[in-house]
């Protein structure tokens, strides 16, 4: 996906362009009740024009259902849905500017590649030559081409993946919604479509709003992410603030990994009395307590746990009856891993120390 | 096995060495599960249906009377005589119109039942469409008579609304009309209707349960109307079951006898044409010859069927 772009292309960037209003998508005040279950509960986010938009939270958290809304499947029960600029709320979906990449890809099994990805142009009626010349050109931007009389149930995951890209791409709509697109893709295509769909988000210029329950994913691609908890948001950012700063501890949990300090746990290590996260990899282990370097705190603890990891170790550690801390070290040449028991000495900056809002 | 010395510790691993040998010869195993069933259906089952259509072949003296047992023709030409093709060609016309009547009814009901119902709401609608199953089949058409009659609950329903004289008109309609609905091609139409459309919704009903949801999703994202997206998605996945409803609509009115004994005309269709040559008339071999009328237009109708491409989407 990282080729030349082809002809044709320039026209539908152009109309990519002409609709970058500022905003792409709003959601305002905007709940979902099934019954007597909420899946969304009053959710109001901005997506800017061009942005690779993130809905990070684990399952049943109302990412999906957001997206959902997005896209007109399930209505609202309350608030406002806007579409560049336009109330969309109680639009149909096949009225509305976005497509979307399923997560079960949706191909429909009776119909060829070509005829998969032809589809949005058959609805609409475009005759038949321009169908064929589009249809060439989204293979050719996902890397099909040849494959246009094979039926999906013929093709590997990522090729059903990338079919269902380019079927939703072919529309050229300012707005690509994507349901945890790569969630059925073993690690290493994974890993590669990763790279390859934030090249063709920058290549195309076009607004992705992506929902994923992997930080990992979400962090690496994202512009900005929202960090969804049972129907609500608790965090929007870019992938640095939302790390590095995390608001609560569900964020600073989900997000990465966390040592979560209670008020009492903090207070007892000389912190403020507040809840309090400390990220593993910030703290630094030290087998011989060595000199105290200013601006750093230190405290002494025994080694109850250690787990390889290849490119770095996992160590527990106690330091006081019943606080356990993670730590993660990098494994370079020169270190020596010390032993389970071990006395060892912790020490990390005061600024690593982030204060959370109370629970 | 032949060790009749045999101690009592010996039978488990007589046993295992028996499941040990079935493991190692899938084939044989497969045999042995097989055997009973394909003696069945291929002795009992065919066998009497081969032997049947094998008196086709013969024809009957028409002086004496006797079946003449040598291959002939003769039996199927006279199939071709006006009066039994008129017989073949009413039969397929009613087989047709309640196969078409029963998929238009069927299709909405089928399509409410997949994607609409919860499961304790799919469960009434399941009982409901096979309660009538459960009682005697002539019972129910006996009923249907008496619903039908001349003093029955239709005529009364139509006098109370004033609209008598427009039943007396679609009776007066020629062929398909009569003296009353229960002795009209109409009536026989509802009751074959009435009788089969189980047999077509539990197919219809299967194939479109199978369509996920997610498809309906992306044609209507993909900027499908909801037409477009019955007649491109939901019409052609869900079109095998339709095909599967209609063997069993059409296949089952081809060769009904009773029905149309109890309601309907005089007239012969298929089914009684073969009751009657092979009881009073004593003429097995013209009743062998019309049984394998209903064989071969079911398969005519399966080869258009797959030629539309029915089966494409199985």
């Amino acid at each position: 996906m990282r080729t030349v772009l082809p002809l044709g292309d320039e026209l539908h960037r152009g109309a990519w362009r002409a609709l970058a209003l500022s905003t792409a998508v709003a959601l305002d005040g905007v709940s979902q009740q099934f019954g007597s279950v909420v899946a969304v509960d009053d959710v109001s986010l901005t997506v800017e024009s061009g942005e690779f938009f993130s809905l990070l939270g684990p399952s049943g958290s109302g990412k999906t259902t957001c997206l959902r809304m997005i896209a007109g499947f399930d209505l609202p029960t309350t608030g406002r849905i806007v579409i560049g600029g336009e109330d969309v709320t109680s639009v149909p979906p096949y009225r509305r500017t976005v497509n979307t990449v399923f997560q079960d890809y949706a191909l429909f099994p009776h119909m060829s590649v070509a005829e998969n990805v032809a589809y949005p142009l058959m609805v609409r009626g475009s005759d038949k030559r321009t169908r064929v010349q589009r249809t060439n050109e989204m293979l050719e931007l996902v890397q099909l081409s040849g494959l246009e009389n094979r039926r999906p149930g013929a093709l590997s995951g990522g090729q059903r993946q990338r079919v269902a890209l380019a079927r939703a791409l072919i529309n050229a709509p300012p707005v690509l919604l994507l349901d945890e697109p790569l969630g059925a893709l073993d690690l290493k295509l994974r890993q590669q479509m990763q790279i390859e769909l934030k090249a063709l988000q920058r290549q195309l210029g076009i607004t992705f709003i992506y929902v994923t329950h992997d930080q990992e994913e979400a962090l690496s691609m994202s512009d900005r992410l929202a960090v969804f908890r049972e129907g609500r948001i608790e965090q929007v950012g870019s992938p640095q603030s939302v790390y590095d700063t995390p608001k609560t501890a569900f964020v600073a949990g989900f997000v990465g990994s966390a040592n979560i300090l209670t008020r009492e746990q903090a207070e007892a290590l000389g912190l403020s009395p507040v809840t309090t996260a400390l990220r593993p990899e910030k703290i630094h282990l030290h087998i011989n307590g060595d000199g105290s370097q200013k601006g750093l705190v230190h405290c002494q603890g025994r080694l109850v746990g250690r787990q390889f990891l290849g490119i770095n170790t996992r160590f527990e550690v106690e330091i006081s009856q019943g606080l356990v801390l993670d730590v993660i070290r990098q494994n370079t040449l020169d270190q020596i891993l010390p032993e389970p028991e071990q006395q060892v000495t912790l020490s990390w900056r005061v600024e690593d120390v982030r204060m959370l809002e109370p629970v | 096995m032949t060790d009749i010395t045999m101690t009592a510790a010996g039978w488990p691993r007589m046993r295992r060495k028996l499941s040990d040998g079935l493991f190692q010869h899938p084939v044989l195993f497969l045999l042995l599960l097989l055997a009973p069933p394909l003696i069945w259906l291929g002795i009992i089952y065919l066998g009497s249906l081969f032997a049947l259509l094998a008196q086709s072949f013969f024809y009957i003296d028409e002086f004496s009377g006797v079946v003449v047992r040598e291959f002939s023709l003769r039996t199927f030409a006279e199939l071709f005589t006006p009066a039994n093709m008129d017989i073949v060609l009413r039969t397929v016309v009613m087989a047709a119109t309640v196969t078409v009547a029963a998929a238009v009814i069927a299709f909405p009901l089928a399509y409410y039942m997949s994607h609409y119902t919860g499961p304790g709401m799919k469960a009434v609608f399941y009982l409901a469409v096979m309660l009538p199953l459960w009682s005697s089949y002539l019972v129910r058409v006996y009923a249907w008579k008496l619903i039908l009659a001349h003093e029955g609950i239709i005529s009364w329903f139509f006098a109370r609304l004033g609209l008598s004289g427009l039943l007396d008109g679609i009776l007066a309609i020629p062929i398909i009309g009569g003296a009353s609905l229960s002795v009209s091609y109409i009536g026989m139409f509802l009751v074959f209707l009435y009788i089969w459309l189980p047999f077509m919704i539990l197919p219809i009903q299967a194939a479109i349960e199978r369509i996920p949801r997610s498809l309906l999703d992306a044609s209507a994202d993909l900027g499908g109307h909801p037409g477009q997206t019955f007649r491109k998605i939901v019409l052609p996945l869900a079109f095998p079951g339709v095909v599967a409803g209609s063997i069993f609509t059409f296949s089952l009115t081809l060769g009904d006898y009773i029905i149309p004994g109890i309601i309907g005309s005089s007239r012969l269709v298929i089914g009684q044409a073969v009751y009657v040559h092979q009881g009073t008339a004593g003429n097995i071999p013209l009743a062998a010859a019309f049984s394998v009328v209903p064989i071969a237009i079911m398969a005519i109708y399966l080869t258009i069927a797959r030629r539309l491409g029915a089966f494409d989407a199985l």
